[in-house]
C-alpha cells in the first residue's frame, strides 16, 4: 500500500470514508500536490483529524471556498487539505442583539442571506462572497471599502471557536458585543491565514440593512486633486460609508463615494458633496448603478493570469503619491497598471504585461517605497515563477521574534500551513 | 525589597523616581477596587520609556514581579500590587507626541489622560471616541490595559478598535513595535491581543490612536418610564427599527436619586430613565429622532425631554457619568458590577437581580449602558455592620453568575483583574483559558508581568494542559504557583 493510501484508510476512521478522499491537480497550492481532502462534519470529527495529524506530523492547509488559497508564500508541505465544506450552517441570528454566529465553511452570501431576512448584515464586502466562506474570509482579514464606515473583520468579530493542532477546542470572546473577559482571540485568529489553529465557526456583531443608498462617482482631474478631495470628505461632517479612488493606465481617476440612510438626508449629504466639489473644480455624479462601482476591486482579478496583483496599505493622505508612483514606475519599465484604494489607506493595485523578470523589478521598486512611506505591499497573486522569488510579504515585521513565539506555542510541530505566513510562519 | 536592587532602581529612575517609604507606598496599594489591598515593595515612576524598559529589564533578569500602573482608578483590581512587586507608575509619560489630523492619528505616552486627547484634537474637530466615565482622570495607558468603552462605545467601539499601533516593553525587556500608523500590518494582529490584556503582556509606551471626525449634529434625549421593563422595551424597538443611536444609556430609581444628590441634572425622577443620544448629519438625526420619540412615548414613556443646549447635554451627562460615585450619596459603602447580557435578555434579567436584591436584604441601583447589555448593578452596603460586606459580595457575583447564564460576560468594559479571576472558569472551560494562556507563555514565560490576574490559576508557561500535574521547577522548589 502507498502511504497515501494508509493516511486514507486512517482519516477514514475518523471522518468516514466518503468524507476522506484523494486530491485532483485543481487542489495544488502554489505548485505543491497535496495528497487528501478530509471534510469533516462536526468540531469533534475537525479536532480528531488534526490530533492524528499533529501526532503523524502531517502538514494540514486549511480550506474554506478555496478562493484564495493561493494567498500567502507557497507553503513548504501540505499533504492534507482540511476542508470546512461541510460546516456550512447559519448557527444562529439574535437579531433582537444583532449578533450571529456561523461556522466556518458557510459563505459570506448565505449568511447575509439569512440576516438580511431581519434587515441586518455582516457589514462587510469581501472578493467573491458567493464563495469566499466566514472562516476563509477571518484567515486572510478580506474587507472592502464598507471598512470606511463599520471597521474591518477584527471590529466585527466578537466570539470565536477554534481547534489547535493537538485537538483541542477552544472558544473565546462570546455572543454579546460587550466583553472584555479573558484574551481577544478572535481578534489574533483574524489574518493569522490559518497558522495558529483551525476556525470552526464565529460570531459577529451586525449592522442594520440601509433603508437606502446613493453612489456619486467624481472625475478627479489628477491624484493630487482627488486625494485633497478625499482628504476633505474625510474631514468634513459628510458620513459616507465608503470611499475608493480608481485608477489606471489610460482611464480617468474616479472617486466614488456612497452614502447610505433615509432619502432625505441622503440628498442634504450630496448636496453638500456637490458643493465641495464644485469648489474644487470638479463635478459629481450619481451613479446609475449604486453596486457597480464597487465591483472595481473583484475586477482587478480578472483577465490575464500573468498579473500581480497586490494590497497596499498606506495613510488616507498617501494616495496621491502613490498613484503618482506607481505612474511614475510603469512608465518606466512599461507596464500596464490598475488600483482601487479605498479611503483608510488600503488598496489593491494590479500590475500586468512585459515579463516576470520585468514584474519582479516593478514589485520591488513599489514595495521599497511603500516601507520607505512607513506602509506594506503584500503580493496576493502573481505567477508562480515570480512567487518563487520574492516573500510576498515584504520585510520582516518589527515584532516577528514575538510572532514567532506565539505560533510555537499554538502549533509547536508547525502543522498548519507551515511557511505560509510572515517570516516564515 | 534587597538593597543592591533598590540601588539599581535608583539608578535608573533616580531619587525622585523611586518610592520605598511604607507611608507613601500606600497610595499604591490599591486601585479603584479598594477592598484588595497589598502593599507593594517599591514604586518607580519612569521618566522616559528608557527607563520603562531598563526596569522592566531589571525585573526580567531577577525575577521580580512588577505591575504597571496609571491613574489607578481601574474597578477590577487591574493594578493591585503583588506581593514583593515593582509598582511601575506610567504617570510621567505623559506627552502628547504627534498629531496627524490629515490622517486622524494621534500618537502619545501612556500616561496622557483620556481627555486630554480630544481637549488636543477638538479645536480641529475631532475627538478621541473612547469615553469611558473615568476619562477626565484616566490615562490611555489603563485603557489600553483594560479596553475601555464608554457610553459611546455602542456606536464608535471600544478602546482595541481605536489603537492602531503601539511601541511596548515586553516582560523580558525587548522593545516590540506591534502594528503601526497605516492598517493592517502583514503579520498577527498584537496589537488586537494586546489591548485588552490587562497588563499581563507587557507595558505600552507609545500609542498610536485613531481620533473621530465630530459629527454635524448630537442630540440627547430623557425618557421617563413607569418600570425598566418599558424602558428596556424600547431600547429593543429602536435597534428593531435600525436605529443605532451614539449611546442608550438607563437608571432605576435609585440611581437617579443618588445622581440627583450629587450633580442636580433635573432628571425627571421615574423606575426607568433612558438617555439617548442620537448623532450625525442633521437631516439624519433630526429624522431619527422624532421616530425614537414615537417608540418611547408607544413605549409609556410619560416625559421626553430633548436637551435644549449643549450646557443642558453636558449636565445630562454628568449625572450619568457621576452615578457611580454618586451612591455614596445614599449609602456608606457600595460594589459596582460590570455584567453583561445579550440585550433582549434584559427584563428578565432585571426582574433576577431584584429578586437576588431582595432576598439579600441589600438595595441594587441599576445604571448600565443599555444599547449594548452592559450592566452596571451598584450593590449598596454598609461595611461596619457586620457581615454585610460578604453579603454584598456575595450578591454581587450573584449578579455575575445570572449574566453569564443569560448568555453574557462577567466583564463588558471594568477587566478581570484580581476581582473576577474565580469567575472566569465560570464564563470559559479549561482548554479555553488553556488556550488563552498560550498567548501568556509566548509574551511572559515567567509570568512577571502583573502576574496573579484575569487567569484563575496561573499555569507555568511548560506545564502540559489538562488535569493539574506540579511543575518539575515546583516539585523541586524552584518556582511556585501564584
Amino acid at each position: 500500500m502507498t502511504q497515501s493510501v494508509l493516511l486514507q484508510a486512517e482519516l477514514s476512521a475518523l471522518v468516514g470514508a466518503a468524507h476522506a478522499s484523494a486530491t485532483s491537480s485543481d487542489d495544488m497550492v502554489d505548485g505543491l500536490q497535496p495528497q487528501l481532502i478530509v471534510e469533516p462534519g462536526d468540531v469533534d470529527e475537525l479536532s480528531a483529524v488534526l490530533r492524528w495529524a499533529n501526532d503523524a506530523g502531517v502538514h494540514v492547509l486549511p480550506r474554506g471556498g478555496g478562493t484564495k488559497q493561493g494567498w500567502g508564500n507557497a507553503p513548504h508541505g501540505g499533504e492534507l487539505i482540511l476542508s470546512t465544506r461541510r460546516l456550512n450552517q447559519v448557527l444562529e441570528h439574535a437579531w433582537g442583539d444583532m449578533t450571529a454566529s456561523a461556522q466556518a465553511g458557510c459563505t459570506v452570501e448565505a449568511f447575509n442571506l439569512r440576516l438580511a431576512e431581519h434587515g441586518q448584515q455582516l457589514a462587510l464586502d469581501p472578493l467573491w462572497p458567493n464563495q469566499a466562506t466566514i472562516g476563509g474570509v477571518l484567515s486572510v482579514n478580506d474587507s472592502g471599502a464598507l471598512r470606511l464606515r463599520y471597521g474591518s473583520l477584527r471590529d466585527l468579530i466578537i466570539g470565536i471557536t477554534i481547534v489547535l493542532p493537538d485537538g483541542t477546542i477552544a472558544r473565546s470572546g462570546g455572543k454579546v458585543v460587550k466583553n472584555v473577559a479573558g484574551y481577544d482571540l478572535p481578534k489574533l485568529l483574524t489574518g493569522s491565514f490559518g497558522t495558529l489553529g483551525v476556525i470552526v465557526d464565529a460570531t459577529f456583531r451586525l449592522y442594520p440593512l440601509p433603508h437606502a443608498l446613493r453612489t456619486v462617482t467624481i472625475n478627479a482631474p489628477n491624484a493630487a486633486l482627488a486625494n485633497e478631495l478625499l482628504l476633505r470628505v474625510l474631514d468634513s461632517t459628510l458620513v459616507p460609508v465608503s470611499m475608493q479612488l480608481r485608477a489606471g493606465s489610460g482611464r480617468p481617476l474616479q472617486l466614488d463615494i456612497c452614502f447610505v440612510g433615509s432619502t432625505a438626508a441622503i440628498n442634504v449629504q450630496t448636496e453638500q458633496l456637490a458643493r465641495l466639489c464644485l469648489a474644487m473644480g470638479c463635478v459629481a455624479e450619481t451613479a446609475a448603478d449604486e453596486l457597480v462601482p464597487w465591483q472595481a476591486r473583484e475586477a482587478l482579478w480578472a483577465g490575464d493570469s500573468g498579473a500581480v496583483v497586490c494590497k497596499m496599505s498606506l495613510l488616507p493622505a498617501q494616495q496621491a503619491l502613490l498613484v503618482a508612483e506607481v505612474e511614475r514606475l510603469t512608465t518606466a519599465l512599461r507596464l500596464q497598471w490598475e488600483l482601487v484604494t479605498q479611503a483608510v489607506g488600503v488598496g489593491t493595485v494590479r500590475l500586468a504585461g512585459a515579463n516576470d523578470q520585468v514584474l519582479m523589478v516593478g514589485l520591488k521598486l513599489l514595495r521599497s517605497w511603500a516601507e520607505a512611506q512607513g506602509g506594506s505591499l503584500v503580493v496576493l497573486a502573481a505567477p508562480t515563477t515570480v512567487k518563487q522569488r520574492i516573500d510576498v510579504w515584504g520585510q520582516a515585521p518589527a515584532a516577528l521574534p514575538v510572532m514567532r513565539r506565539v505560533k510555537e506555542h499554538f502549533d509547536p510541530h508547525g502543522i498548519l500551513n507551515p511557511g505560509r505566513f510572515v517570516g516564515g510562519i | 525589597m534587597k538593597n543592591r536592587i533598590i540601588d539599581e532602581l535608583r539608578d535608573i529612575v533616580g531619587v525622585h523616581g523611586l518610592i520605598v517609604e511604607p507611608d507613601q507606598l500606600r497610595t499604591y496599594e490599591c486601585d479603584g477596587l479598594t477592598n484588595f489591598r497589598v502593599m507593594p515593595s517599591a514604586v518607580v515612576l519612569p521618566a522616559s520609556s528608557e527607563q520603562v524598559q531598563r526596569v522592566v529589564r531589571m525585573c526580567h533578569e531577577e525575577r521580580i514581579p512588577f505591575v504597571a500602573r496609571g491613574s489607578g482608578t481601574g474597578l477590577s483590581g487591574g493594578a493591585l500590587p503583588v506581593d514583593g512587586c515593582i509598582v511601575i507608575s506610567l504617570a510621567r509619560l505623559n506627552r502628547i507626541l504627534h498629531v496627524d489630523l490629515p490622517n486622524a492619528r494621534v500618537v502619545v505616552e501612556p500616561g496622557v489622560i483620556n481627555a486630554a486627547v480630544t481637549q488636543r484634537v477638538a479645536p480641529h474637530g475631532y475627538f478621541y471616541a473612547p469615553d469611558p466615565s473615568s476619562q477626565s482622570v484616566c490615562t490611555i495607558g489603563g485603557n489600553i490595559a483594560e479596553n475601555s468603552g464608554g457610553a459611546h462605545c455602542l456606536k464608535y467601539g471600544f478602546t482595541v478598535n481605536h489603537v492602531l499601533g503601539l511601541k511596548v516593553v515586553l516582560p523580558n525587556g525587548e522593545l516590540a513595535e506591534l502594528g503601526g500608523m497605516a492598517l493592517d500590518t502583514p503579520g498577527y494582529d498584537l496589537p488586537g491581543i494586546f489591548v485588552g490584556s490587562e497588563g499581563t503582556l507587557g507595558i505600552a509606551i507609545e500609542v498610536t490612536l485613531r481620533i473621530v471626525k465630530r459629527p454635524e449634529a448630537v442630540q440627547t434625549l430623557l425618557a421617563a418610564f413607569n418600570s425598566p421593563d418599558e424602558a428596556g422595551a424600547a431600547v429593543s424597538d429602536i435597534i428593531a427599527r435600525g436605529i443605532l443611536p451614539a449611546a442608550i444609556e438607563m437608571m432605576d430609581r435609585l440611581a437617579i436619586e443618588a445622581a440627583e444628590a450629587a450633580v442636580h441634572a433635573h432628571y425627571p425622577m421615574c423606575d426607568g430613565l433612558l438617555l439617548v443620544e442620537l448623532d450625525g448629519p442633521t437631516a439624519e438625526v433630526d429624522l431619527l429622532m422624532q421616530e425614537v420619540k414615537a417608540i418611547c412615548s408607544d413605549c409609556g414613556a410619560w416625559e421626553l425631554r430633548l436637551a435644549q443646549s449643549e450646557a443642558e447635554r453636558t449636565v445630562v451627562w454628568k449625572g450619568r457619568k457621576a452615578a457611580f460615585a454618586a451612591m455614596g450619596r445614599i449609602s456608606p459603602d457600595y460594589i459596582v458590577q460590570d455584567g453583561v447580557i445579550p440585550r433582549t435578555a434584559l427584563p428578565r434579567v432585571l426582574r433576577d437581580i431584584e429578586a437576588l436584591s431582595a432576598a439579600a436584604g441589600l438595595r441594587v441601583a441599576n445604571v448600565f449602558h443599555a444599547g449594548d447589555g452592559n450592566l452596571h448593578p451598584l450593590v449598596l452596603y454598609d461595611r461596619t455592620i457586620a457581615g454585610q460586606e460578604h453579603v454584598a459580595e456575595e450578591l454581587s457575583f450573584a449578579i455575575l453568575k445570572l449574566c453569564v447564564d443569560a448568555g453574557g460576560s462577567i466583564t463588558g468594559e471594568h477587566g478581570v483583574g484580581r476581582e473576577k479571576q474565580k469567575f472566569m472558569s465560570v464564563m470559559f472551560a479549561e482548554p479555553d483559558l488553556d488556550t488563552m494562556q498560550l498567548v501568556r507563555c509566548a509574551f511572559d514565560p515567567y509570568h512577571l508581568s502583573n502576574p496573579d490576574k484575569v487567569f484563575p490559576r496561573t499555569r507555568l508557561c511548560a506545564e502540559k494542559p489538562g488535569r493539574y500535574e506540579p511543575h518539575p521547577l515546583e516539585t523541586a522548589g524552584i518556582a511556585e504557583l501564584f
